[in-house]
């Protein structure tokens, strides 16, 4: 703990990813990578043990789904459960 | 090597000298406790031995199968990690209880006996328990003491099962036990708490986040893959662990998706990758028990790494709190990039030991058709990716930058992560070294040009979700709080319950009080009344009314005798 705080040798120094453009970047990246994964589905033979695996894009879409399905139902979720930090300390 | 010794012993004993050394030996008797043990399992022969004889009962304290000797290796490995991650703690007392937890926590992977298996079981909860409140908080203090009674407590559930067990069979022999008599339904539950089974989890997530900066890395190895082997020991292919694993790959995740502290989203994950072993323990074929051992081999690396990579954050900034973390990677780009290699293995990205583990227990699902239980997988694979596979190293080490700026983790930290990545790559590229140590013929290719589309797809399209939610605002930010999960029912719910029933029982006697005293008054005013001053029977009368009552009564008598 004793090294806490210590300052780089330049706290002012600027990152690549400090520009909002770059991270832009990166998102596009992503979004044109998942776009030719998607495509994928129609070049390839599927081995699969249910039949719905078949779907085009079921992988991507069932993903997808899942995280906003995940994060709408955890932001309810929070509603019920959420308390002050210190509740079981008070 | 010494013949038929016990590799846990030479922990144990190994911990006990430490005291004993010189200081600047100590941090090289540390690695050599854990490699040393890692020896000797490996020059071991397989089968049983070490028997010792109890009250008439044969104790089995060494078996070597193959079950138990993967297991074997990698508590080995996780131990001898745990050590070079906390090199530079001088803190004694951490070191011992770590080498004594692990050596515990082996002595029970090869234990052949129940009760064997029940002494060792104990062992690791009183050990493991210093590495809490070695934090020194009263929060840790009280964290500890939660985690103490529930761990002693499932021993003691362990050991009332063993009992039956032997009353209705004559045998403490640790193999498949099988549900179905009470016995075994007590021994099912004793691991099941171990376990972090649904509703008898929380103390995981109660406690580790509390323990000190190592010593989460080294509770997050071994109490629960115990559990797990012990559980696929005794209780392989029984049909309510899918449903029971199932459930836990799924709920873990909401509670990670909100949580503000990093290192209980990983206790939260951790529960949630325990889902996906004992699925592969309920559907119960060579498959599904290979792919179990493989996760279990390969969790405890990425979820060890992953701890390690906070808890350097911690040791470095002070708090874990994700609400105040953010932009660490320019003070800390090697944690980062150790980090990531954690949180992409246990994602399942290909290439990454995550992958070639996990895949083979939901084949193994898929081919016994439990076909909602896969749903649920592979929602939890999505979820994983989620909370530790983007959160953990985005709100820490990217996200809103914090302005906190700090060194990088210490050396022995940096190469304890560096090595623990570094196995996940291989174990990933190179399976195969993995796949010959499990417990059955290993028939499974991870690699199919399927197994890699699919996953690349549910893991980019994940990313893609939490991208556009991140970017539009709709994923919930991190708040500081405290998020009620099932503690709340014996931290809360029961101690009100409790103080409720004490002040009824006051309420109740009061009452019953009052209602005595007011019949304790009427008693006393008719005594009063009757044997007061003016009572019936102590009334003073004058000499002349007494004279005219004898005179009357004569009267009556002389007017009976003449009639």
């Amino acid at each position: 703990m004793a090294n806490r705080n210590q300052e780089n040798p330049d706290p002012r120094k600027t990152y690549w990813l400090d520009d909002r453009r770059n991270v832009d970047k990166l998102v596009y990246a992503l979004y044109t990578v998942c776009g030719g994964l998607f495509a994928t589905d129609f070049l390839y033979h599927k081995h699969v043990h249910f039949g719905f695996e078949n779907w085009v894009g079921f992988y991507g879409i069932y993903g997808f789904l899942s995280c906003v399905g995940l994060i709408f139902l955890a932001k309810g979720f929070r509603k019920i459960v959420k308390q002050r930090e210190d509740y079981y300390d008070a | 090597m010494l013949e038929g010794l016990n590799p846990a012993f030479i922990l144990i004993v190994g911990a006990l000298l430490l005291p004993a050394l010189p200081g600047r030996l100590r941090g090289a008797w540390l690695l050599a406790v854990p490699a040393l043990g890692l020896l000797q399992l490996c020059m071991l022969p397989s089968g049983e031995s070490g028997h010792i004889e109890l009250f008439g009962l044969t104790l089995t304290t060494l078996r070597i199968d193959r079950l138990s000797f993967v297991f074997g290796i990698i508590f080995h490995l996780a131990a001898f990690l745990s050590m070079v991650y906390a090199l530079h703690v001088r803190d004694l007392l951490q070191h011992i209880a770590a080498l004594i937890y692990a050596g515990a926590a082996i002595g029970a992977l090869l234990a052949g006996d129940l009760i064997t298996l029940f002494v060792y079981w104990e062992i690791t909860a009183v050990s493991s328990v210093f590495l809490i409140w070695a934090r020194g908080t009263d929060r840790a203090f009280r964290a500890g003491m939660r985690y103490l009674i529930i761990q002693v407590g499932s021993g003691v559930i362990l050991l009332a099962g063993i009992v039956l067990y032997f009353h209705q069979n004559g045998t403490i022999e640790f193999s498949h036990l099988g549900l179905g008599s009470t016995a075994t339904n007590l021994i099912f539950i004793a691991f099941g708490i171990k376990c972090a089974f649904p509703l008898l989890h929380n103390w995981l997530q109660d406690a580790y986040p509390e323990a000190t900066v190592t010593g989460t890395v080294v509770l997050s190895a071994f109490t629960t893959k115990l559990a797990v082997y012990a559980l696929a020991r005794g209780y392989a292919g029984e049909e309510i662990l899918v449903t029971i694993g199932a459930t836990m790959t799924a709920f873990p995740i909401f509670y990670a998706v909100i949580e503000n502290d990093l290192r209980r989203v990983l206790a939260y994950s951790l529960n949630n990758q325990l889902g996906f072993m004992v699925v592969g323990i309920g559907v119960g074929t060579e498959l599904a028990l290979n792919g179990t051992a493989a996760h279990a081999f390969a969790h405890i690396l990425y979820k060890a790494l992953l701890f390690m990579s906070m808890g350097a954050v911690l040791y470095r900034v002070g708090t874990i709190k994700a609400s105040e973390l953010g932009g660490l990677y320019k003070s800390m780009p090697w944690t980062t990039g150790f980090c990531i290699v954690g949180a992409a293995s246990i994602s399942s990205v290909p290439l990454l030991s995550g992958f070639v583990s996990k895949s083979m227990i939901i084949t193994a699902a898929a081919a016994e058709h439990h076909w909602f239980a896969w749903l649920v997988l592979i929602f939890a694979s999505a979820g994983v990716l989620h909370h530790s596979g983007i959160k953990i190293p985005y709100f820490s080490f990217f996200g809103h930058d914090s302005g906190m700026r700090c060194r990088e983790a210490p050396t022995n930290m940096l190469i304890a992560m560096g090595a623990t990545a570094l196995l996940c790559i291989v174990i990933g590229i190179y399976p195969q070294p993995l796949y010959a140590l499990l417990p059955y013929p290993v028939d499974f290719a991870p690699y199919t040009v399927t197994h890699f589309i699919t996953q690349l797809q549910l893991v980019l399209f994940s990313v893609m979700a939490f991208t556009m939610m991140m970017r539009s605002g709709v994923y919930p930010p991190e708040l500081r709080s405290t998020n009620l999960d099932f503690d709340w029912f014996y931290r809360r719910a029961v101690p009100h319950a409790l103080g409720a029933v004490v002040d009824l029982g006051w309420g109740v006697s009061r009452v019953l009080m009052e209602l005595a005293l007011i019949q304790v008054e009427r008693v006393l005013t008719l005594t009063d009344r009757i044997l007061g001053p003016d009572g019936v029977l102590t009334r003073s009368r004058t000499t002349g009314a007494v004279t005219l009552l004898v005179m009357l009564c004569l009267l009556v008598m002389v007017i009976y005798s003449l009639a």
